[in-house]
């Protein structure tokens, strides 16, 4: 960064000559400091998971959640500065709520992620602010099948035209990831954090197109998600940290749609098989230098 | 005489002078000659909600018709709405305001659902109960008939308090609420009360009485309103509350109807006595 120091970085919203917010820049090094968080799209679901660093050993074990909830379908996990990250979850449940009482339906996943790449960007523009200090990952799950609005009794003429296409079929997972700039981008596996490269080589090597054919499912998204967090982890090992996952599936799915925390057991089961392949991992390695 | 019924009570235009509109609501483009008004009757209505405690949960039911005025508008109309695994509300009295409460309640469940995952059974000290829920539709009813703008129902909040006990209470469109083992809100209240209560008499029967005993009583209170309510119809929607969650059933239909006391009734229709 040649241009540092020559004044272009001290008020937000300005351009140094080479064409670039060097505020924005430094928010991104915020991010790049939080504790890994990654978000995988599986054919039936979509997993968010994230390495909580424990900041004290005062606090209690499992309480203090980071995934929030924004709406019964829609989940945000970030990483970066935590007060930054709250503001941006409050205002996404407000987006999600008020995208409801407008149009009586759960906002697509795609619109709260426009909405909140638009919100963000705003903070790039004025001097009076200053970037968001996070890079959050929304997902969430549009119905497939046909919702009623909300509120909505009965069902409707059984005949004629109501407006629809037959054998269209919308909705599914969706994942995006918003950064301090405001950018934004729809994902098959998205990672930020500390632990951002590692975690997306190991994303790089999933199979998570669904044009592709086997893609994997939720369960299995599960597994990789643990096992990618605590990939994520070595290059910091001297720290404590706590895997926290939530999950949401297709209506006919396990979470019915919801955006909730992965079960403690299904959980629990994934970090014992995280923890297996790494010592795999180490053993190979031992195994190798003795050859 | 004023013929006009809505001078009767006012000062006579001819001795104190035409009325002075000017301190009404301004209205967009001007004073109103009226005052402003709200709901003053219901347009698209459901009928009778009925509800029973037993010894572990609630029975509740209510019709799926919604009618506009006499007329049998809406006939898959679903009356029952489960907030959480652990309360229903059933909704008697204007459907559009029915409406509006039931995505009062959708955005309170979404809200509810931010901190925790109020779906794990293990989870049930944050869950909201059916008593919390009926306090909260309590106030929302008084505060909108304070408002002089009351949400015209009658509801029924059902299932289990925070000690997951069997819990029934009633609120209505002037806020007043009441609970009892059993309650019928419309026409139900003097149609069905009186067979729901010769089951259950008092707390202690409900305590004793076994669930399919109480889903036979209300099904068969559900019948009789259909042979006495005029604004009722066959099909029907069911929901027991215990401890393993709502079950719910939205399409039930009535069976063994027997109309042979039709042609005992007199007085109505074109038989002369």
């Amino acid at each position: 960064m040649t241009s540092i120091g020559t004044g272009y970085d001290l008020s937000n919203s300005v351009f140094s000559p080479d064409g670039r917010n060097f505020q924005v820049e430094y928010a991104v090094k915020a991010v790049e400091n939080g504790g890994t968080a990654i978000g995988i799209r599986c054919k039936d679901g979509v997993v968010l998971a994230l390495e909580k660093l424990v900041s004290s050993k005062l606090l209690k074990k499992d309480a203090n959640k980071r995934i929030a909830t924004v709406d019964r379908h829609v989940g945000v996990v970030h990483s970066g500065l935590l007060p930054d990250g709250r503001h941006f979850v409050s205002r996404s449940r407000d987006e999600a709520s008020s995208w409801r009482s407008t149009y009586k339906a759960p906002i697509p996943v795609s619109s709260l992620a426009n909405r909140m790449g638009a919100y963000v960007q705003a903070y790039t523009l004025y001097s009076s602010v200053r970037p968001f200090g996070i890079t959050a990952i929304v997902g969430g799950y549009d119905a497939e099948t046909e919702v009623d609005v909300d509120g909505a009794v009965g069902s409707g003429p059984k005949s004629g035209s109501g407006g629809k296409s037959k054998g269209v079929k919308e909705g599914g997972p969706y994942l995006y990831m918003i950064e301090p700039s405001g950018l934004y981008w729809g994902y098959y596996g998205a990672a930020t954090g500390k632990g951002r490269q590692s975690a997306k080589s190991e994303l790089e090597k999933l199979k998570l197109d669904p044009k592709d054919g086997d893609c994997i499912s939720l369960e299995e998204g599960v597994k990789e998600a643990a096992r990618i967090i605590y990939v994520a982890h070595e290059d910091s090992k001297d720290k404590d940290f706590e895997l926290e996952m939530t999950w949401i599936s297709a209506v006919s799915g396990p979470t019915k749609g919801r955006h909730e925390e992965v079960p403690k057991e299904l959980r629990e089961e994934a970090e014992r098989l995280a923890k297996k392949s790494l010592e795999g991992e180490d053993e190979d390695e031992e195994g190798k230098m003795e050859e | 005489m004023n013929h006009n019924p809505q001078a009767w009570g006012r000062p006579r235009d001819d001795v104190y002078g035409a009325y002075n509109s000017q301190y009404l609501p301004q209205h967009h483009g001007g004073p109103s000659a009226h005052p402003t008004t709200h709901t003053q009757s219901p347009i698209v209505t459901g009928t009778s909600v009925i509800a029973i405690k037993y010894s572990t949960g609630v029975v509740i039911a209510a019709d799926n018709l919604a009618s506009y005025g006499s007329l049998a508008r809406f006939t898959d109309v679903k009356r029952l709405k489960p907030f959480n695994r652990k309360a229903v509300v059933g909704f008697g009295g204007d459907v559009s305001d029915m409406q509006y409460l039931d995505r009062l309640l959708s955005s309170l469940d979404v809200q509810e659902n931010y901190s925790h995952n109020n779906d794990d059974p293990e989870d049930t000290k944050a869950l909201m109960s059916a008593k919390n829920l009926h306090t909260y539709l309590a106030k929302v009813m008084y505060k909108r008939r304070s408002d002089f703008n009351p949400l015209w129902n009658s509801l029924l909040i059902c299932g289990l308090d925070e000690k997951n006990k069997p819990f029934l209470a009633t609120a209505d469109l002037l806020g007043t609420t009441y609970s009892a083992p059993t309650l019928a809100t419309g026409f139900g209240a003097h149609l069905a009360q009186p067979l729901l209560r010769k089951a259950v008499p008092d707390e202690e029967a409900s305590q004793k009485l076994d669930k399919e005993t109480a889903v036979e009583v209300v099904r068969e209170c559900m019948k009789v309103l259909f042979y006495r309510d005029a604004r009722s119809m066959n099909e029907y929607s069911i929901a027991v509350v215990d401890e393993k969650g709502v079950e719910l059933k939205e399409k039930e239909k009535l069976e063994n109807q027997s109309w042979a006391f039709a042609d005992q009734i007199r007085g109505y229709g074109t038989q002369t006595v």
